[in-house]
């Protein structure tokens, strides 16, 4: 539009009447109809990581939304193939950056299905101990980083990370890092915690709940928090079984599906404990289902901390230096914070596996983002896409 | 639910037409797998999601696996006696065949509803180099949709009908697949010329190369001949020595 066409409609609408001079020029009317598309990322606040959107809006509306990955790809799965079963594993610990002990466990479950490898019974304990401790690192994160992208900066993210901040020093403590734990091994764990250890870990989760309790007093019930999210990004768990979506995300939409029950991997089943379903699966059944998790992790850790045993960590007949699984392949995947998490291992017999893939939670779960997203303004994706969870470490991998 | 043996069996009497094999699994996972047919992959894919006695709903892992071609060396052992008597001499000739490769794609099938599996397919290219299209299964789950297009873009598996097939974790100009195994990484993905001694010596290759349009500079000596968008401009086909002393 040239200088000339705005100088004909400042004498048009002056012929209507308008007196002479400045007028306010009905912008809106020239561009109505008019879609713009708008790339969010990756470098965003609310993306979580080097997410990139590229949305098209009518208005404040979404018609379309295309995720683009790849900004943190460093084909984890190459670097695999080219070093050896035991030294991929502190590489997991990068995939998904919040939850290593779970991620570890996981490329451990899959390893000692290979190779047929037993887990003594201390191990197994101290495996779920880390686990829903991860679980309850994560979910805390989730629902922090969540009211940051409904706006309100960082006070409810900073009393979920104090939480989140116990339980990496208990991993500090334990494994010498705070979030590359490095902790799992192909029949067993890396260290023993000492009973000091223990017992600081059992006052942190029996005080657990009272920061659920506080947390839900402060935000479940707030005006805002259910305006924005009560009916926001609904998904129908038909099409989440069909996308493959697992984890908080697709039983939010109350598929009874956990891989913990399903699987029974590990000692799960001598737990007891409830999977929460959501009935709407909307962002508030999302929130709400983390948050219950997490009381339910609570359960299990209580009762894990009851009846651990003593005993070995490693089983003593686990080879941790030239390990070479038999030829084979497996495919090992376990409840991740985020949902399956899933590792497949080729082995031809040498010390390198010949095939390793990582089945991300985090990248799949985004398949039906566009779709949650159509038809909410823009503002309401950001609050989806943190109601998803993701980490992009494990989405380019 | 049934094993792996009698659901290919009872493939194999619903698809006639189609070739069902069982790979066994040799490892202590014994996980066995079918590898299907490609061309009725789609079919076979939407017989094991609707049949009631399967109902695999959910497809979870999709993955690719390279192949490629493998020398193997026959010994052939003959007798030959020997002439003067004595005990006769066993000959070996050995000759070299090549096992033509393939790529493959792995797809790790539970079911949802029934809470049972996994049923493991398999579907594999005719070679890895021009018939390297495989039906695509994303109709049948959408979980494949993403999968699909890592597999299309690290081992370059073409997935016919899949509805959006883009490279999804390498960027678009890139033209090489970087999960093969023959995948030869380039000495520098940021090359641009400098004028400091051991890189410009390594450089002059690549440039006289980029010059004569036979390699990318950017790319590595592996990647197919293709002249570089800018390697006609004066500033690149300058002789470095000149551009700085």
């Amino acid at each position: 539009m040239s200088c000339s066409d705005f100088n004909d409609l400042d004498a048009e609408l002056t012929a209507f009447g308008h007196p002479g001079g400045s007028s306010v020029r009905a912008v809106h009317d020239q561009f109505h109809g008019d879609l713009l598309e708008v790339s969010m990322g990756p470098q965003h606040p609310s993306t979580h990581g080097v997410f990139r959107m590229v949305a098209t809006l009518d208005g404040e509306q979404i018609v379309k939304l295309k995720p683009v990955f790849g900004y943190l790809h460093r084909n984890h799965e190459k670097i695999a193939e080219n070093t050896t079963y035991l030294g991929s594993m502190p590489y997991t610990d990068r995939l998904d950056y919040l939850c290593s002990m779970s991620t570890n466990w996981a490329y451990a479950l899959a390893v000692e299905k290979l190779s047929g490898q037993a887990v003594p019974d201390r191990a197994q304990y101290l495996r779920i101990i880390m686990a829903e401790l991860t679980r309850l690192v994560n979910h805390a994160c989730l629902v922090g980083f969540l009211f940051n992208d409904l706006g309100t900066s960082f006070t409810p993210l900073l009393y979920a990370f104090r939480e989140r901040e116990k339980i990496i020093d208990l991993f500090e403590a334990l494994s010498g890092s705070r979030m590359m734990c490095n902790y799992q091994r192909f029949g067993g764990c890396r260290v023993d915690p000492t009973p000091e250890w223990l017992a600081a870990a059992r006052t942190l989760v029996e005080n657990f709940p009272r920061f659920l309790d506080e947390y839900e007093r402060m935000l479940t019930g707030n005006e805002i928090m259910l305006a924005r999210t009560q009916g926001i990004g609904r998904l129908d768990p038909a099409h989440a079984v069909n996308a493959g979506l697992t984890g908080p995300v697709l039983r939010a939409s109350g598929v009874d599906y956990d891989l913990r029950k399903v699987d029974g991997y590990g000692f799960y089943p001598r737990f007891d404990f409830r999977v929460p379903l959501g009935a709407q699966g909307d962002t508030y059944d999302r929130y709400m289902l983390r948050i219950l998790e997490m009381r339910e992790s609570v359960k299990i850790l209580v009762q894990a901390f009851r009846d651990l045993p003593g005993g070995p960590i490693m089983d003593p007949k686990a080879k941790l230096r030239s390990f070479r699984p038999k030829a084979g392949e497996a495919y090992g995947r376990l409840e991740g914070p985020k949902g399956e998490l899933g590792f497949y291992l080729i082995s031809d017999g040498t010390p390198n596996p010949y095939r390793y893939r990582v089945r991300p939670p985090s990248l799949i779960n985004l398949t039906l983002l566009e779709e949650m997203c159509l038809g909410h303004t823009i503002a309401d994706a950001v609050v989806i896409l943190g109601s998803i969870d993701i980490v992009l470490g494990e989405v380019d991998r | 639910m049934e094993t792996v043996q009698q659901l290919r069996d009872r493939l194999a009497a619903r698809f006639p037409a189609a070739r069902v094999e069982l790979v066994l699994n040799p490892g202590v996972a014994a996980e066995h797998s079918l590898r299907l047919d490609a061309a009725l992959g789609r079919d076979i894919a939407l017989f094991l999601r609707d049949d009631p006695a399967l109902r695999l709903d959910y497809c979870s892992n999709v993955t690719g696996v390279d192949w490629p071609d493998k020398e193997i060396t026959d010994v052939v052992k003959t007798t030959v006696p020997d002439p003067a008597g004595g005990p006769p001499k066993i000959v070996e000739e050995k000759s070299v065949h090549v096992q033509p490769g393939c790529l493959e794609a792995v797809y790790h099938l539970y079911s949802m509803s029934l809470k049972h599996g996994p049923v493991v397919i398999r579907l594999r290219t005719g070679n890895r180099a021009d018939a390297v299209t495989l039906p695509s299964l994303t109709p049948v789950w959408r979980s494949c949709d993403f999968q699909e297009r890592e597999i299309f873009d690290l081992f370059g598996i073409v997935f016919a009908g899949h509805p959006d097939l883009r490279r999804l974790l390498m960027w678009d100009e890139f033209k090489d697949h970087p999960m093969r195994k023959d995948y030869v990484e380039p000495d520098d993905y940021e090359w641009e010329p400098t004028a400091h001694g051991a890189v410009l010596e390594r450089a002059k290759a690549h440039q006289l190369a980029a010059v004569a349009g036979v390699v990318d500079p950017g790319q590595s000596s592996a990647n197919p001949p293709k002249a570089a968008p800018g390697s006609t401009t004066p500033a690149t086909t300058a002789p470095v020595k000149e551009a700085k002393p």
